[in-house]
């Protein structure tokens, strides 16, 4: 394809809906070309819904799907220059590797296509296993194939639906490192479905955070982690402890919030919310835990907590703690394995945190949103 | 025998160990004492049988007469030829007719399935013989099925073809044909539907997400992959056509005669027992040397 029909993946007003079901709601996203683009949601929150319908395998009910100024809304799959990597890799189990990775070269009657297909599995360290059978080939071997004969393509866009989810832990982390190297060797625009938050996080230039058929959230990762603007990303990236509060004072450059009578502190920039009643949100990781009445609580650690420790498990890189608040509220903290001393179960702790990492959202939301999802699907997988 | 029953769990874990390793020739027993009764006892008498001489008030007695073979084909051949040739054509048909049935089936029919496959299985329920008579009448002269397709000069065309005499269908090349096609389809749509059921359809998605359009789709992908049915249908159906003897009778004319029917008047009107077993063996010998060299090279063993 020529440079004038590659660009930006553009998708506006896009909604699919089956029956009753709307799977897809009103989608607006502009994806720039030769990013790395993570869409990352629950199972069933419309994210491969999505991707099926840039791939051409399912039409949207309404709305336009752009590859740079080309609608390519009502073309079929086979007529688009974009190429997906399936979850279950569907390689032509009838064909050898090479033939799986030249098929689409074949069909639009590439001259050289052998030696193009041999190239993409050099690409991916396949060159040696070329004339096998996909069916004799290892779970990684596979999705290594299948990404090669998408890639070989040079399409506009190169999807990925869910591409590493049947690989154990420790393949997943090495493939996620290499198609993360291949995608910038390539330099095509890749959209990557996943309900791995930390596998999103690891590849992405950019997250798209999907809930319930809607887009949550936009932002480069450190964005969505740092200033999660719902409590559904707040829980579905990582964890949160979400405190009911009342502002009391915006006064100044730091604002002063009521948590259940204690005094805490946020800056009013991190503060979007104009309502009083808000959810004051703080990473488990940002909380230093000290024994109750030591004068240190960490630089800065302004905003401080008591409570007793219920639970303590140790993971080797850090202790988790859940600290049980005077209103029973239980939090959860992790605390880095410095050589400190641990705090033992029962023990009176002080929490201590610096007012800049904490985050303001509306209060109208389900504290628990999103966390439930991460959840099952670790548990489904 | 209290004594024994006694005694039986202390002494007989030998036995039973022995009886464990004797039980896959047991399981076979059954199945090998039907064949070599049934199978392997009759191909030999067949064989001798066409190599002896005499008639059936005198008796035969066995001579090594293989002249018999040379006599038989030399009368029989144009039979043998036409057995094939219509076997192939009506294998053909049937083909034609239940790929897109069994596609259909296995792709696209949803809750309808099961219903489809009881209609595919149905006609087992009556007997070969009425189905190929209710073709008599389907196809008789004064029945719908003419009226329309003289309407449509379809039987022009069949006489252009040679495969009537007349504007009639019955008691030709082609009702013989029809009917052939008609009665063993069922066993081309089920190994095509076996086959075409386990297609993924994720690879038809990732063909057209490949650039493939629909027919190269088709070409490239479903049709290797249902080879497998397509080689078991195809033989199902051939096989048993060939040495078909019913079809020709009921609905061909004198100038339609299988060798099956051939077989059929030797062994029992002629009672030229020779020749029939002569002819039994070389049609066999026929259809495995065809189904080998077939199965070769449709490279069967290759596919997933």
């Amino acid at each position: 394809m020529t440079e004038s029909t590659s660009g930006d993946l553009r998708l506006t007003g896009v909604t699919k809906t089956y029956d009753t079901f709307t799977a897809v709601d009103q989608l607006d996203l502009v994806i720039p070309r030769g990013s790395f683009f993570a869409l990352l949601g629950p199972s069933g929150c419309g994210k491969t819904t999505t991707l099926r319908m840039v791939a051409g395998l399912d039409q949207p009910t309404i709305g336009q799907i752009w590859i740079g100024e080309q609608d390519i809304t009502h073309k079929k799959a086979y007529q688009r220059n974009v190429n997906t990597v399936f979850q279950s890799y569907a390689l032509f189990p009838h064909l050898s590797v090479l033939d799986n990775v030249a098929f689409g070269l074949r069909r639009r009657k590439v001259s050289d296509h052998k030696a193009k297909a041999m190239e993409a599995l050099e690409l991916v360290q396949l060159a040696h296993i070329a004339k096998k059978k996909p069916g004799q080939l290892s779970g990684g071997m596979q999705q290594r194939v299948a990404l090669a004969r998408a890639i070989v393509n040079r399409p506009d866009v190169l999807l990925l639906d869910e591409p590493l989810g049947a690989l154990d832990l420790k393949l997943r982390r090495q493939m996620q490192i290499e198609l993360k190297q291949i995608q910038s060797e390539v330099g095509l625009t890749f959209v990557h479905v996943t309900h791995d938050q930390e596998e999103a996080m690891t590849m992405a230039d950019t997250i798209a955070v999907m809930n319930g058929g809607r887009l949550e959230q936009v932002g480069d990762p450190a964005t969505l982690y740092e200033h999660p603007k719902s409590t559904f990303v707040a829980n579905f990236l990582g964890q949160s402890n979400l405190l009911k509060a009342t502002v009391t004072s915006r006064a100044g450059s730091i604002a002063e919030l009521d948590v259940h009578g204690v005094n805490l502190r946020l800056p009013v920039e991190r503060l979007k919310e104009t309502t009083t009643e808000l959810w004051l949100g703080v990473r488990p990781e940002k909380l230093r835990l000290v024994e109750a009445g030591s004068a240190d609580g960490g630089p800065g650690a302004e905003n401080r907590l008591t409570g007793v420790v219920t639970d303590a498990s140790f993971t080797g890189l850090a202790t988790n703690y859940l600290v049980h608040l005077p209103w029973g509220q239980e939090i959860m903290v992790v605390q880095q394995n410095d050589g400190t001393h641990p705090a033992l179960r029962g023990s009176q702790v002080t929490l201590g945190w610096a007012p800049e990492h904490g985050f303001a959202l509306n209060a109208s939301q389900d504290a628990h949103a999103g966390a439930q999802d991460q959840a099952d699907d670790s548990g489904a997988i | 025998m209290v004594g024994q029953l006694v005694e039986g769990p202390v002494t007989g874990q030998l036995p039973q160990r022995a009886r464990r390793n004797y039980t896959p020739y047991l399981l076979l027993l059954p199945g090998m004492a039907w064949l070599v009764l049934f199978f392997v006892v009759p191909m030999i008498s067949l064989f001798s049988q066409s190599l002896q001489t005499g008639n059936v008030e005198t008796g035969y007695v066995m001579t090594w007469n293989f002249q018999t073979y040379v006599d038989a084909l030399s009368q029989f051949w144009p039979h043998f030829v036409r057995s094939l040739v219509f076997a192939g054509t009506a294998t053909l048909f049937a083909l034609l007719l239940a790929y897109p049935l069994a596609y259909f089936m296995a792709q696209k029919s949803g809750r309808w399935k099961n219903i489809l496959l009881v209609l595919v299985i149905a006609p087992f329920f009556t007997s070969f013989l009425i189905r190929t008579l209710a073709w008599q009448t389907i196809l008789s002269d004064n029945g719908p099925v003419v009226a329309f397709a003289r309407a449509i000069h379809f039987t022009d065309l069949l006489q252009l073809m040679h495969l009537t005499s007349n504007d009639s269908l019955m008691n030709s090349p082609f009702a013989v044909m029809a009917g052939l096609t008609y009665n063993f389809l069922p066993f081309m749509i089920l190994p095509l539907y076996a086959s075409l059921e386990r297609l993924d359809h994720g690879l038809i998605e990732a063909a057209g997400d490949l650039y493939a359009n629909p027919a190269e789709t088709f070409w490239k992908v479903t049709w290797p992959l249902s080879l497998p049915g397509v080689v078991g249908g195809t033989l199902l159906t051939f096989i048993p056509a060939a040495g078909d003897f019913i079809n020709a009778r009921l609905l061909g004319n004198t100038n339609t005669v299988m060798i099956g029917q051939v077989i059929d008047s030797e062994f029992l009107r002629v009672q030229d027992y020779a020749v029939a077993a002569a002819l039994s063996f070389v049609l066999m010998l026929m259809i495995t040397t065809m189904v080998a060299v077939y199965v070769r090279r449709a490279g069967t063993e290759e596919l997933v």
